[in-house]
């Protein structure tokens, strides 16, 4: 940043260029009872070098998790970012594009996302993906909204198995909104196929779940969306760690009619919780009712490939009030580091990760459930996420698994009172048997 | 000029009554203005419309404009050639760009709607 000096002799000459008399004339419309009329409480200045010292030993009070063994996941998770994420993303021409409102002089951007949106399709086996929302609670919000106006129906029906707080900006959402929601109670940390059935009716526009689920299983997707198309209702299937669609099978392909989730897992790193990457995918049926940017290629006069906006009435800048949602930004720069991370990747790259997660969170679930004193809490198939009952309260476990650099799993209570002995742990790639058998050790001095 | 035999509404919808089914669809102004129509989107048969509420919508290259019900009643045919070739709104409105044929549910309702000369007056006389 370039230092700008504003000495005594330049202000009096701005002063006078815009014809006041003192800075506090320029504050002359806002009410005198509104003013500060003393100085800021603020300390006494410090040297620089002092005060680069106070920041840096304030920055050092947090951690993460190049320092930390992470087994925490729950919705944002620690996955290696190859270099070329870096290295690609943060090119400035990149990193300071904001949402394309100049779009046909904008190629490059253009062509980013196109890219980004099909691999987005290619991951969820849909046929349309925009070009990114807020993050996979939004996106999931946003499909709420786009079942309802498509089957016309007022209620939507989610599992208690999605993320919570997907669940709680979907209330959000719907709060202003013709749309109930109800939720459906999984049983044994699964979204019960029965009791769906028995939930959906008529007035069902949707089955919002989650799969791999908030507390790591595996949905049976097909059988869900046979249950809600029955009915004439739509599923909508949250991804929240899309690293899991290396292994596991697309929803597009058991019946998913919208796709939604967080692309986090997808090379971005932790961020401190956001900013993050919301996908959105649907079937071709469904375009004109997806919300947010959707970028499409097509031919110019001299037959030259070209990259523009489209189906743009869909959009509040033109359909006004009757847009299909009010969202016409996205998260580009979080879109392209997914669309780097997945071609550095590739198809084989993407399954390599993903096998790697599983094995190694299914040889931590082995060893923790065969320690005495903790077990699995459900039976379901798994990815790379589990909960753990403890003989201890998660809370202290975490507490006293941080002074060995471990950062341990969610603590479920918080969410769900009544499994206040559960545990929810995340591994991914990132983890080394080392740290592992590591965790394994310490739990075991621990009940 | 518009034709005589239809009626019309002040949103530029014509209805045409067939014996006991009316069918509707949007004048030549509403499409002219509309320049080059690229989608359209109708309600399903066995659909309800309610007078003067939207059923559909019209979407060209400029805009998208809601299509408000002439008549109450329940649709019993859409247009399914339209929804395929939506630039035939703009070549022939009053023929192959028909929309839906309703059974009315309150056929009086239709006096409410405008004759050709009245509608000519509310778009104006130079209009086509």
């Amino acid at each position: 940043m370039k230092y700008i000096p504003a000495t005594q002799a330049e202000r009096e000459r701005m002063l006078a260029a815009v014809g006041v008399r003192a800075v506090e004339d320029l504050f002359l419309d806002i009410p005198a009872e509104a003013r500060l009329k003393r100085p800021l409480d603020l300390p006494p200045a410090v040297p620089d070098p002092t005060l680069l010292a106070h920041l840096r030993a304030l920055a050092e009070r947090n951690t993460d998790c190049d320092r930390l063994a992470c087994f925490l996941g729950a919705g944002a998770y620690d996955h290696f970012v190859p270099s070329t994420v870096p290295h690609l993303a943060l090119r400035p021409e990149f990193l300071t594009a904001y949402t394309p409102y100049q779009a046909e002089i904008m190629q490059g951007e253009l062509q980013a996302i196109y890219e980004y949106q099909s691999m987005m399709c290619e991951l969820t086996g849909m046929d349309v993906a925009n070009a990114s929302m807020y993050d996979g609670a939004s996106a999931t919000g946003e499909a709420a909204s786009m079942a309802a106006d498509l089957t016309k129906r007022a209620e939507v029906l989610i599992s208690t198995a999605v993320h919570p707080e997907y669940r709680q900006v979907l209330r959000t959402y719907t709060t202003h909104l013709p749309i109930t929601v109800r939720e459906l109670p999984a049983i044994d940390g699964v979204t019960s196929v029965e009791a769906a059935r028995a939930a959906i009716t008529d007035a069902t526009a949707a089955l919002v779940v989650q799969s791999p689920n908030f507390f790591g299983a595996i949905e049976e997707g097909e059988a869900l969306a046979k249950a809600a198309h029955d009915k004439g209702a739509l599923l909508v299937v949250a991804v929240a760690e899309p690293i899991s669609l290396g292994m596991l099978r697309p929803p597009g392909e058991y019946g998913a009619d919208i796709v939604t989730g967080e692309g986090q897992a997808l090379g971005n790193a932790l961020n401190f919780g956001g900013p993050y990457l919301g996908m959105i995918a649907t079937r071709e049926a469904f375009v004109r009712r997806i919300p947010g940017r959707l970028v499409g290629r097509t031919v110019d006069t001299a037959g030259r490939p070209g990259y523009v906006l489209t189906l743009q009435t869909r959009e509040q800048h033109i359909r006004r009030a009757k847009a299909t949602s009010n969202i016409c930004t996205n998260e580009s720069l979080n879109a392209l580091v997914a669309a780097v991370y997945l071609s550095t990747l590739g198809r084989q790259g993407m399954a390599h990760v993903a096998e790697l997660c599983a094995r190694k969170a299914h040889y931590a679930r082995e060893r923790i459930a065969a320690l005495p004193g903790y077990a699995l809490a459900f039976g379901a198939p798994t990815f790379n996420e589990f909960v753990v009952r403890c003989p201890v309260p998660p809370a202290e476990i975490n507490r006293r698994l941080l002074a060995h650099g471990i950062l341990g799993g969610l603590p479920l209570g918080r969410f769900y009172p009544e499994y206040d002995d559960c545990w929810l742990l995340c591994v991914t790639e990132q983890r080394s048997r080392e740290e592992i058998d590591h965790l394994v050790d310490h739990l075991e001095t621990l009940r | 000029m518009y034709p005589k035999e239809l009626r019309y509404t002040k949103e530029h919808e014509w209805a045409k009554i067939e014996g006991k089914r009316v069918r509707i669809g949007v004048t030549k102004f509403a499409a002219d203005r509309l320049s080059d129509v690229v989608y359209v989107e109708l309600p399903s048969v066995g659909a309800e419309l309610k007078f003067m509420e939207p059923f559909g919508v019209v979407e060209s290259v400029k805009a998208v404009s809601d299509l408000y019900a002439p008549i109450s009643g329940k649709v019993v045919e859409i247009n399914t050639a339209l929804v395929e070739k939506p630039e035939i709104l703009n070549s022939d409105p009053y023929n192959a760009a028909w929309m839906v044929v309703v059974e009315p549910s309150n056929p009086a309702e239709i006096e409410q709607l405008l004759d050709a000369d009245a509608y000519t007056a509310h778009v104006g006389e130079d209009q086509p």
